[in-house]
């Protein structure tokens, strides 16, 4: 039992990642369009914000760089990275109306290899590898809880021992979840993402709604790269280390039914399911079966949502389908 | 004129090769209800929707109150007053009628005040709806209303109604018309699209004709008769007749005895019921709209479990063969087609970006060895239905999604039809065509009588169902109230056996 409970607490780091990855993603998606692209965005967040974290530590020096500026700008480098990545997705699919499936993969393509390019260039130029100074990866770790909270028994560490990133994320689900619904922009978005026709009909503008939950959810997943660059990894560029997050959170989007709230535990239990080969260990199970405990979860939601055909945990009715007024 | 609301002056739109409306001249005038009249593919819908901001038109010019405007968007439209209801509905499933009503509106989200003013216009107009209600709760005419009350809640003054009656049982038509009375008192202009005549004459003041796209002639409903209507819509002097032709010697072709459904619910849909369909013979359905018609041609075709009863097929042999266990696919190859046609066209047995002869393929893809397909069959025969139906395409290659509502139909239609089976099973087949195309249907289906074919026909209309059938079963609550005999009943006697249930055999 509390080896269930120091797993849950251990996998905040991991879900933390997963939990922006997935809320940008629920974000693009409720406006119906279905970006496959996230690996590529998480990747390109995390090398830009680890890239400017790294850049704007050379300009002020060791000693003179602040831990809070440092993530501010870590945030923002890696959240007008995938910004730009969604721009480039909405105006392929909705401009030019191509087909969604393609465009998303090609942006896997695309942005894990531009996070690459960029990674080796950096590392080329210099020499060695790219991280940031050790009082810097303090702050990137840091908890902000004081201790005596985190002693509370079983539920303590979960709760209260998590980087600050994991409230950031909590507290961005909630404002999702608020925007969707009590706001009326939010109603607006999810009209455009269950039927686009009957948006335009009622004179909202789609094109731009589809446009702008795309760039936004964009540079909210590509946080979720630099999240796991700046804790998992340890604030290292080290190739390849990104890959399959962005796959866990598409999926997680589904074993969410689209709901930011579902994002917060549902991550949890996605990064306890991906690292638990570390800590119950059952014998003759190879490792790599676990990993794919998270996949097996979600097909097992996909198929108790369709039995119980609930209306209401359907995916958008247009996700992955392109609008055009004069079609039929 | 000042109570002239929308005045449109030779409008052309044109799709690629298709010319779908040239030289539209048309005037909406407040306090009127205007008939918009055509045989399918005429370019009814193209033209209301260049009104209501979907398309553009590539030439002529629109006046509403006299000024010249462009409608470049629906958002254009709203600001000129003009509201459009689709024939396919624009709302959001998972949404509540509040939420679809103030959908794209610039006030704050009020939902006290929207139940409010939403209540207002139902008093006004005389309907009734409950802003709470999520619409995939809904039944086709409470979303219809829930159309017209956000077109209402925008403050239109003209509204456009494309076909709102294609899926209304004639209540719930009745309940539409008094609604729309009540805003032509409120001096609202209403334009209405509508295949059946006797609708066009029970409720407009005038009705404009369009024919091939062009624009015909506007005339005063009083003066003018359905018989005129047709002719103009067509072109030519048409005779719309009906015989009953007799058949010799009809045979058992389907025995049901004691058929018992339930749904999922566990309400009985079917109870006990028994009827025999023969040879030679066009059995009509009758009933108030979901007293288990559906249900009944469902599970003659094995799509909706049985519960209890059988369903026998008779062979020319004179074996017969127990259909209630069968798969739909065994049962089709026993030798009962269905024509069954749905409320969402393309959702059903047709796909809309293949064109006819392809679409026409799909059912007889079992047919035929090998590796590759013979073209050939599905050609002939996309050619006969594009032929005999009269079928507004500009090939047999052309997608089905673009054809117009009607059109799709025929296709829908023409291909069950044209595969000749011994039992023919046909539901709400005109639903949505045009009269001069309906009655090309009811006589392929004496085509198909004649030929020795066991017909079943589910329909809304009275008048139809006693001129074509040669016997009508009606049906109350899932039980058999009746089977008369369609040459000698009267519309009161049927009328009666609708709303008694299980009333006497004749
Ligand atoms: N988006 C489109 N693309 C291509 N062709 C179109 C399109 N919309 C309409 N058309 C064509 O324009 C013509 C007129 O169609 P329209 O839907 O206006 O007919 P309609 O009078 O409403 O017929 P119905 O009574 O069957 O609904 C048809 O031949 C149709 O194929
Ligand atoms: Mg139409």
């Amino acid at each position: 039992m509390t080896a269930i409970f120091a797993l849950i607490a251990a996998a905040g780091t991991y879900a933390t990642a997963l939990m922006f990855g997935t809320i940008g993603e629920i974000l693009t998606e409720k406006s119906g369009n279905l970006n496959l692209g996230v690996e590529g965005m998480m990747y390109m967040g995390g090398i830009f914000g680890l890239v400017t974290a790294n850049r704007y530590e050379a300009l002020v020096g060791e000693t003179g760089s602040v831990g809070f500026i440092a993530i501010l700008f870590a945030i923002l480098g890696s959240f007008a990275a995938g910004c730009i990545a969604g721009l480039i997705f909405a105006f392929i699919t909705v401009t030019l109306r191509a087909n969604q499936n393609v465009t998303g993969l090609a942006m896997t393509t695309f942005g894990t290899g531009v996070a690459k390019f960029v990674g080796e260039h950096m590392r080329n130029k210099l020499g060695g590898y790219v991280s940031v100074s050790n009082h810097l990866k303090e702050s990137f770790h840091q908890q902000i809880f004081p201790d005596f909270l985190k002693r509370i028994p079983f539920v303590g560490k979960i709760v209260f021992g998590q980087p600050h990133f994991f409230y950031l994320g909590i507290l961005v689900a909630i404002l999702l979840h608020l925007f969707f619904t009590k706001t009326k922009k939010g109603l607006y978005l999810r009209a455009v993402g269950e039927s686009p026709a009957t948006a335009d009909a009622a004179g909202i503008n789609m094109t731009r709604y589809r446009y702008l939950a795309t760039m936004i959810g964009g540079g909210i997943s590509a946080i979720g790269g630099m999240v796991y660059t700046m804790t998992t990894a340890g604030c290292v560029w080290i190739e390849g280390s990104l890959s399959g997050v962005g796959w866990l959170s598409v999926a997680l989007v589904i074993f969410c039914t689209w709901r930011p709230l579902n994002g917060i535990w549902g991550s949890m239990l996605f990064g306890s399911l991906m690292i638990m080969y570390l800590w119950i260990i059952i014998p003759f199970f190879p490792q790599e079966l676990y990993k794919i405990l998270p996949y097996v979860v979600t097909i097992v939601v996909l198929i108790i949502a369709s039995m119980k055909n609930n209306k209401e945990k359907q995916p958008p009715a247009n996700l992955g389908l392109n609008y055009f007024r004069e079609e039929r | 004129m000042q109570n002239c609301a929308i005045e449109l002056k030779n409008i052309r739109k044109t799709f690629g090769p298709v010319v779908a409306n040239d030289g539209i001249n048309l005037q909406i005038n407040r306090g009127e209800i205007l008939c918009l009249l055509g045989e399918n593919g005429s370019g009814k819908t193209t033209l209301m929707n260049m009104l209501s901001g979907i398309y553009q038109p590539d030439g002529g010019e629109i006046y509403a109150d006299g000024r010249k405007v462009t409608i470049r968007s629906p958002h254009d439209a709203f600001k000129n007053g003009i509201g459009m209801i689709h024939q396919h509905y624009h709302l959001v499933d998972v949404f509540t009628a509040a939420q679809n009503i103030i959908l794209g509106l610039d006030e704050a989200m009020d939902i006290g005040r929207v139940n409010t003013r939403v209540k207002e216009i139902c008093d006004r107009y005389g309907f009734g709806i409950d802003p709470k209600m999520k619409v995939y709760d809904m039944s086709v005419s409470q979303k219809q209303t829930v159309e017209i009350v956000k077109v209402l809640y925008r403050g239109s003054e003209i509204l456009i109604l494309d076909e709102p009656t294609a899926v209304l049982t004639p209540q719930e038509t009745d309940k539409l018309f008094a609604v729309l009375r009540n805003m032509r008192r409120d001096n609202k202009a209403i334009v209405l699209i509508t295949h059946k005549l006797a609708e066009v004459m029970a409720v407009s003041d005038k009705v404009a004709i369009l024919r091939k796209g062009r624009y015909i002639a506007t005339v005063n409903t009083k003066e003018t008769s359905p018989g005129e209507l047709t002719d103009m819509m067509v072109g030519r002097a048409v005779t719309l007749n009906l015989d009953r032709p007799k058949y010799d010697n009809p045979e058992d072709k389907l025995v049901v005895e004691g058929l018992t459904v339930v749904d999922r619910e566990g309400i009985k849909k079917l109870n006990n019921v028994s009827f025999t369909a023969r040879t030679g013979e066009i059995l009509g359905v009758a009933g108030i709209a979901g007293s288990g018609q559906k249900e009944l041609l469902e599970s003659i075709s094995g799509l909706y479990p049985v519960k209890s009863g059988s369903i026998k097929f008779v062979n020319t042999d004179k074996t017969t063969v127990e259909l209630v266990g069968k798969t739909p696919t065994q049962i089709k190859e026993i030798g009962v087609g269905m024509g069954f046609v749905p409320e969402d066209r393309l959702g059903m047995g047709l796909v809309g970006s293949m064109g006819m002869t392809d679409n026409m393929m799909l059912r007889s893809w079992r047919e035929g060895r090998g590796l590759f397909f013979n073209r050939k069959k599905p050609q002939d025969l996309a050619d006969r239905v594009w032929k005999k139906l009269d079928v507004v395409t500009p090939s047999t290659e052309f997608p089905v999604r673009r054809m117009s509502g009607g059109n799709i139909q025929k296709v829908l239609v023409g291909r069950e039809i044209a595969s000749h089976p011994p039992v023919l099973l046909t539901a709400y087949a005109v639903r949505g065509l045009d009269i001069n195309t309906s009655y090309a249907i009811y006589n392929l289906l004496n085509d198909q009588k004649m030929g020795g074919s066991a017909v079943m026909y589910v329909g809304e209309e009275l008048d139809v169902l006693m001129e074509l059938c040669d016997r009508i079963l009606v049906l109350c609550d899932g039980q058999v109230s009746g089977i008369v005999d369609g040459r000698t009943a009267t519309k009161e006697e049927i009328g009666l056996l609708m709303t008694t249930v299980g009333g006497k055999e004749a």
